[in-house]
Order: structure tokens, then sequence, then C-alpha cells
């Protein structure tokens, strides 16, 4: 009998534990915003690795928001923004930081930052039909889980074959080698499509070297480079790697052209790397930070001011953008912050996509973006070369 | 009743409680989230939170009863997952009762993972501590790396497989590429519940206390014990070895068709050596060789970082590496050791003497 009670005992004890457990959480159910504010989810990675892609992201949308904010908001209702870490990760942490944002009581989601995450959480934001508009996830597959979901980034497709495009017709080299990253969705994205395309308009691709995350010597890639005689090695990865290739090709001697795509974006700014070794280097971005336009001007002044004199990258833009677009559509279908998520999500993704709206921003060389109902953004890559450490529009 | 208790074997006892933990954690769960009285957060966290309990607890196997060090969890999990979500999408039409696909993908996750474990196991269990750890971590690094790289597709003429690229698989027009290099697969039916994910854990449980407590676990534990006086009464060590390794890759396959059914993507860089070495310190946490232990380690240690994003925000990863050391600090020192466990009884003998006084 002894026995029985101290099992019966432990059982309550754990009972007891698992309720303060569940009383902690729910908490976080009630409804916290205030009936003036909507309220716009940000899931990045906010440490780790990438941490700067996430914080960027969330500095320019706190920037956004804030500028619309002191101007009296949309007629009087306030945006706030919100930010959860997803650790650009692939799995559960990315559905817990986007649960986390819902039961912040996110009404917009402005999300995720990376591929990976996005698309681990889009079959979930398709099923709770939230609003979701993501400033950098360039993956072909995060717009096709749902009707809900919206770029404002171009796909990576988009981004292999204009390189491609770019490339054959502008008679830039006819000997081609690509370095990219086998483990990562982004870097195999374009390679894909990139590959895809040169053989449509008979290009040969000379090399193709893969390496994974974490490689941080790129001799081997660099001789095999050289080796078959590449004019132009094609990098559609991020500047951390882009930065040791090209110090790797110039310890082997070896100065092709090289052309990226917006993951090279951030080059200059690596600590340590001799901007010297990027002159030459072509790539596309949808936002150079030294363009003289107005909008970009103020933008960047902003920015440095509020952030430390960070100068911003184009997912700093692209976020830019994504509260700006949020505040119009808001605007125009009249939202209201006592609006659900459901709710709003119902009329924002047939306002984004219906004919006759479009957005200028930072992020579309001028022109307008307009969307199609599966969610990718009209927006043509603009191609820019590095002179005298700044870019410069090819 | 009373002389019944009294012969309940002191092990027997100990998986009781823990059977009973468990169906008392499970029933206040799912009372809550029926009830709706538990965040999105905590619903979105319920099977992963059990898809790592069940990792611990089948690595427990390796490193707590056979006591090698195995750091090539995830990428049996890699297995798991991966075979286990490439049959549900070929399988979708074919069954479409996800109650009679979902325990078949588990099996075949569950398999294949036992067969490669088995396979590695043959060479890689005559190593000894230091190198079948290395040789495990570099196993999980292939596994991962393999997947990722891997392109699969089928069309009418038959499946067709590559390495380099998905157009390099000749796939015709109506072709449907499944597995699409790092970025994985796509389109599993998310046949994952709590429910399921919860029965699976508890089956793992028992697997575990009664593979401790059988003939095989003990020929396991002599072997762990002491290796030459185990050879010199005739025991099978490769036998035993390999049993309890491909279970551990068993269970580990088991839990990635749970974790792969949970989301709509299955992508290989997940499965890094990071997971294996976080699974491994669930286990250390827990206490090497106890079941129970690796459970709520599991459970706590995955509740940590996220229940503090609330409050700490982005410094809660830091947090979470202080409480790490310091609990490895705590456990591993005697002094308190011994404190703890003087404290827990006296607290037991409290609980039993006043319930024994309502009764009088």
């Amino acid at each position: 009998m002894k026995s029985v009670k101290k099992i019966l005992a432990l059982v309550l004890a754990v009972v007891m534990i698992a309720t303060c457990f569940a009383a902690c959480g729910s908490d976080a159910n009630d409804d916290k915003t205030d009936a003036k504010e909507i309220v716009i989810g940000i899931s990045g990675p906010l440490t780790g690795s990438t941490a700067q892609y996430g914080l960027a992201v969330q500095n320019a949308a706190e920037l956004a928001a804030k500028e619309i904010n002191e101007a009296g908001g949309i007629n009087g209702t306030m945006l706030k923004i919100i930010a959860a870490d997803d650790e650009a990760d692939t799995g559960d942490k990315a559905t817990s930081a986007y649960n986390f944002l819902k039961d912040q009581g996110m009404q917009i989601f402005l999300g995720t930052v990376t591929t990976g995450s996005g698309l681990a959480v889009v079959n979930q934001t398709a099923a709770d039909g939230i609003f979701q508009l993501t400033p950098s996830a360039s993956g072909d597959d995060i717009i096709k889980a749902g009707d809900n979901c919206f770029q404002i980034c171009f796909t990576d497709s988009n981004q292999g074959s204009r390189s491609a495009q770019y490339i054959a017709e502008n008679n830039i080299a006819s000997k081609i080698a690509v370095i990219y990253d086998s483990s990562d969705a982004y870097s195999t994205g374009i390679y894909n499509t990139f590959k895809a395309e040169c053989t449509n308009r008979g290009i040969t691709l000379v090399a193709e070297q893969a390496f994974t995350k974490g490689n941080t010597d790129f001799s081997a890639q660099i001789q095999a480079c050289k080796s078959a005689g590449a004019e132009l090695v094609f990098l559609p990865i991020y500047y951390t790697e882009a930065a040791l290739i090209l110090k790797a090709a110039q310890a082997a001697d070896f100065a092709p052209k090289f052309f990226g795509c917006d993951g090279l974006d951030g080059l200059l700014g690596v600590k340590g790397f001799d901007p010297a070794l990027a002159e030459g280097v072509m790539l596309l971005t949808p936002f150079a930070a030294d363009a003289q336009d107005e909008a970009t001007q103020s933008f960047v002044t902003a920015y440095k001011a509020a952030y430390n004199n960070e100068i911003p990258n184009q997912f700093a833009a692209d976020a830019y953008d994504g509260v700006k677009i949020i505040a119009k559509l808001i605007e125009q279908e009249g939202i209201t912050a006592d609006m659900s998520a459901k709710e709003i999500g119902d009329k924002l993704k047939v306002a984004i996509c219906a004919d006759g709206f479009e957005f200028t921003g930072l992020t579309g060389a001028g022109a307008p973006l307009t969307w199609d109902a599966e969610g990718a953004v009209s927006k043509d890559p603009a191609a820019v070369i590095i002179e005298n450490g700044a870019y410069k529009a090819l | 009743m009373k002389n019944k208790t009294k012969t309940i074997k002191p092990y027997t006892k100990q998986s009781f409680i823990t059977y009973g933990i468990l169906i008392a954690a499970f029933a206040v769960t799912l009372i809550l989230v029926e009830t709706g009285s538990i965040s999105f957060m905590l619903q979105s966290l319920l099977v992963p939170l059990c898809v790592y309990a069940i990792l611990a607890v089948s690595l427990n196997l390796t490193v707590g009863i056979l006591g090698e060090l195995s750091l090539g969890q995830a990428g049996f999990m890699c297995i798991g997952a991966y075979t286990g979500a490439l049959f549900s999408i070929l399988m979708q039409e074919a069954i479409p009762e996800s109650a009679i696909r979902f325990p078949l993908a588990l099996l075949i996750g569950g398999v294949c993972a036992a067969i490669f474990g088995i396979l590695i196991g043959i060479p890689v269990l005559r190593l000894r501590g230091d190198y079948l750890a290395m040789v495990t971590l570099a196993f999980g690094e292939i596994i991962k790396n393999i997947c990722g790289a891997l392109y699969l597709g089928k069309d009418s003429e038959g499946f067709h497989a590559s390495l380099d690229s998905a157009s390099d698989m000749g796939l015709a027009p109506d072709g449907k590429v499944l597995i699409n290099g790092a970025l994985g697969l796509n389109g599993t039916p998310k046949d994952s519940t709590f429910i399921i994910a919860f029965i699976a854990l508890f089956i793992t449980v028992i697997i575990a206390y009664n593979f401790v407590n059988s003939r095989t676990g003990r020929a396991v534990m002599s072997i762990r014990d002491n290796r030459i006086a185990a050879e010199s009464i005739g025991l099978n060590i490769t036998k035993y070895k390999l049993i309890t390794f491909g279970l551990t890759a068993f269970l580990a396959g088991v839990a990635g068709v749970i974790y792969s059914h949970n989301f709509a993507t299955l992508q290989a860089v997940k499965f890094d050596y990071n997971m294996s070495i976080l699974i491994l310190v669930f286990v250390v946490l827990g206490g090497i060789g106890s079941i129970r232990g690796s459970v709520i380690a599991a459970v706590v240690l995955t509740l940590i970082p996220e229940l503090l994003r609330e409050t700490i925000g982005q410094y809660r990863m830091l947090f979470y590496a202080v409480i790490l050391i310091a609990m490895m600090l705590l456990t591993a020192n005697t002094k308190f050791k011994s404190k703890l466990t003087a404290y827990m009884s006296k607290l037991k003998g409290l609980v039993v003497k006043e319930k024994k006084g309502e009764v009088k």
C-alpha cells in the first residue's frame, strides 16, 4: 500500500508541475494588443551565423513603423513590430517562433527572413489564413503552399535564369564555372536554374564545384576552376564565403570575372576583407545603398542615424518596403486593429494582387512593384558592378 | 494487495512510476489542449518534445546500457525521416487512409535506420571509446551531406536519381521531383499528431525498460561493466552490441519519421552534428542509464529556450548555455548529489507520512 501511495504522490506532484507550466503558457493566449495597434510579426535569425539578416530586417521594419507612427499612423491606427528568433532553423524552432508571434497577437506576418525557415511554416500560415509577406525568403516553393504568401524579393529561379541571360546577352564570357553551396536551399536553387538556362542557351559550364556549410578553405574549388580555364566564375552564394573565395583566387593567381546574386550584397562590409579584391565583381541586387535617388538616400540616412552608422543592406531595404506595402494595403482596405489575423489576411491577399495595386519603394529601381496571384513580385534584378569600392549600375 | 506490492521488484516499480508520470503528463496536456488553455507555441512543441524524448531514450540504450559513445543519432534520424517521408509521399494516393499509411511509414523508417545502424555497427563496434564517437560523428555527417545532395524523381519510366542537379536526372516532362537536393522533400502529409507521437514515446519507454531488464539487456550491461569477464563466460560480444546499436537506430528512425511528418518540408541540413550533440546532452544531463531522466531532460531542455522567448528575448541562448553548465557542474558534484538525494527522500518521507496520517 505504501508504494501505491508513493506512486500516487508522485503522479500528483507531476500534475501540479504540469499545471504550473501550462499556466505560464496560457497567459500568452490573452489578447494583449491595444485596440489601436496592428501587430506585425517578424520571424528571422536574430542569433547565430545569419543573425545580421534577421537583425537588418527587424531594424528596418521598426524604422519604417516608427516613421509611420510618428506621422500619425494609418488613419490613427499605429503599427507595432514584434520579432521572434527562428535561428534560421528548418524545423521546430521555426514553427515555434511563428507560434510565439501568434501568441503575442500577431495580425500580419512579415517573414520569414530565410527560405529554410519559411518552408517549415508556410503550410501553417496557409492554414491560419494570415497575410504573409516575406522580405527575403526567395525560394520558389515559399509562395506555392497557399494563396496568402507573397514575396518582396525576386525568386531564386528568377535570379538564376536572369543571371545566365545577362551573361549570355552581354557576351561577358563563354567558359563559365560555378561554385555553390550544396547544403543550402538558396544556393542550389539558383544553381539549378542557372544551369538549366545555360543549357538552353548552349553555354557549357566548364566546372561545377560544390562546398557545404561551414567550409572555409576554397583553394581546391578555385584550382579546379582555374585548370578548367574558366573566364567567369558564377557565385550563387552568401557574401561570407564569397569573400573567402575571392581571397583564395588571389592567392592562386587566378583572375576571372566574378558574377553573383543578391547574396553577395554585403561583400564590401565583411570585416578584414580587402575591398580591392572585390573590384570588378558583378552582382544582381535589388538595392544599392549608394544609389542617388531621394528615397534611398533618406532611408540610408535615417537607418544610419538609428543604428550606429550601419549601412543598410538589401534585407533592410526589403523589410522597409514590406512595412510600407503593408501600411499602404491597410489604408486602402480600411483595416482596423480589432480585426483578426484571418479577416485581415482574407482582404489583403486579394488586394495585393488586384489590378491597380502597385508600390514604388526602395527595391524596384524606381519601377513600381506588382504581385501575381501566386505571390511572386514583378521586379527585375538590376546588375551592378563594384568599382572603386562602390556599386555602379551596369 | 499488500503482499503483491511487497513482491514488486524495485526495477519494475521504477518503470511503473515512469509510466505513471508519462500518462499523467499526457492526460494533463491533452485536457489543456482540448480546453484551449495552452499557447500556440507550446502546442507546436508537443510533437517535437516527444521526438526528442524518443531520441534521448534510444541513445541512452547505447550510451548508458552499452556504454559506448555514439554521436550519429542525427544520421539515423535523418534516414528515418527521409525514407518515411518518401514512403508517405509515394503512397499518398495508393493508401489515402493515414491511419494505415503512417504506421507503415514509421515501420519503414525505423527498419531502414536499423539496417544502416547494423551495417555501420559491424565494422564500427570493433572500435572503442573515442574512436567509436568519431566514426559515428563522421557517419552522421556523411548521411546528412548525401541526403542534402540527393535528387530523386519519378516519371512513367520509373525512378531517376542524381547527385548533381535536378536537371541531370533526365526526367520526362510528366515526371515529379521527389527529393530536391538541399531543398529536400516537399509535401509530406502532416500525419504526426501529439497522440501518435506520445504513443510512440510510451512504447519506446516500455521497450527500453524491458530491454534493460531482459536477458539480452543484462548481457549487454555485463559487457559494459567488464568486457573480458563477459567474453569469458561465452557471451557473443558483437551480437549483443549490434542488437543494442540496431535498436537505438530503429527508435531514432521512428523519431525521424514522426519529425518529418510534423512539417510539410524536410531539409537534411537540420540533421547536423549539433542535433546529435544536443541529444547526447539530454542523455548526460538526464543521467546516463536513466530512462526517466532522459525523457525529463529532453522535455525540460527543449522547453527552456522556448519559454525564455517572452522574458529575456535575444539573451535566451546565453541563459540556456549558463543553465546547461550549471546543471552539468551540479549533477557531477557528489556532495550536491548526496544532499539532493537526502532532501528528496526527506520530502518523500514527509509526503508519505502526511498521507498515512490522513488515512488514520
